[in-house]
């Protein structure tokens, strides 16, 4: 189902945890407001790929 | 009242922007440089790990080959146009970009060309030709996927420290209001939508920081 190493998936982490803590922190001066945007951030953008995600394996069944 | 118009108060905290475009330059230069020298230690610290860590990590994963300035026939690298955003983290690119320029005859480089720095930051030989064995395919061969995701990682950073030097000049950006909130917020006359809870004490309403009356953002988030 997936051609490439699951180990490719880490990958995002570091990503993740940069953008949404940059994104948070462009939008708040406080600390624990940046800490709750960034993690509002990385959750939707966890959400939309795992949405993506799922629509590439569904299409992959069915093709 | 030139300096209270750099005065701005978001999630409670009053910040003093100081010499925004110096900020703005200091934040372009290296990330966070901006904020220390207005005294956001915090966010300062916060964007330098970040920023430069994700840079420092695509780096490495390409093999040190992902930054570099060029634009030949083959070869048109605007990718370094984003990773430039990090600021002197990627200047040396174009040091060498100017090197290989001049040591380059009729779209070849020169045998006796010598990049500097033992080549950090190099562009690869010329003549770079897609679908054809060149250095550029050379480092595609030896770092596989690390070469295309450091060239991300480098990107994503470039664009980051882009949010970061707005940051440093304008204070935080505004956050978005919907759904319910915004209904909330409709019914609160004189508020912005922003996350920032008032501007200037002094004036300058045509400044960037310069916003309606807004509520706190504790209760936009």
């Amino acid at each position: 189902m997936i051609s490439i190493s699951p180990t490719y998936l880490m990958y995002y982490v570091p990503l993740i945890i940069s953008i949404s803590l940059v994104f948070g922190a462009t939008r708040h001066e406080n600390t624990q407001l940046i800490l709750k945007h960034a993690f509002y951030t990385a959750r939707w953008i966890t959400g939309f790929m795992l949405i993506i995600f799922a629509v590439l394996v569904v299409f992959n069944w069915l093709i | 009242m030139a300096a209270s118009a750099n005065v701005i108060e978001v999630d409670s905290e009053r910040i003093d922007l100081k010499n925004r475009p110096l900020a703005a330059l200091l934040a372009w230069l290296l990330p966070g440089a901006g904020h220390f020298y207005q005294g956001r230690y915090t966010k300062g610290s916060l964007y330098l790990v970040c920023i430069l860590t994700t840079w420092i990590i695509g780096f490495a994963l390409g093999g040190g080959h992902v930054v570099y300035a060029s634009w030949q026939p083959g070869d048109k690298r605007w990718h370094y146009f984003l990773q430039a955003g990090v600021g002197a983290a990627a200047l040396p690119a174009l040091l060498q970009g100017n090197q290989m320029r001049r040591m380059t005859v009729d779209g070849v480089t020169s045998p006796g060309y010598e990049p500097m720095w033992g080549g950090f930051m190099a562009p690869p030989n010329r003549p770079v030709i897609e679908d054809r064995t060149d250095e550029v395919s050379a480092w595609y061969a030896t770092y596989g996927a690390g070469y295309e995701m450091g060239t991300w990682y480098t990107m994503i950073a470039g664009l980051l420290n882009i949010l970061v030097i707005y940051d440093a000049y304008a204070g935080p950006l505004a956050v978005p209001i919907s759904g319910r909130k915004k209904k909330d917020a409709e019914e609160s006359p004189g508020n912005g939508g922003s996350g920032r809870s008032a501007s200037e004490s002094g004036g300058g309403g045509s400044d960037p920081p310069g916003e309606a009356e807004a509520v706190g953002s504790a209760a936009q988030t």
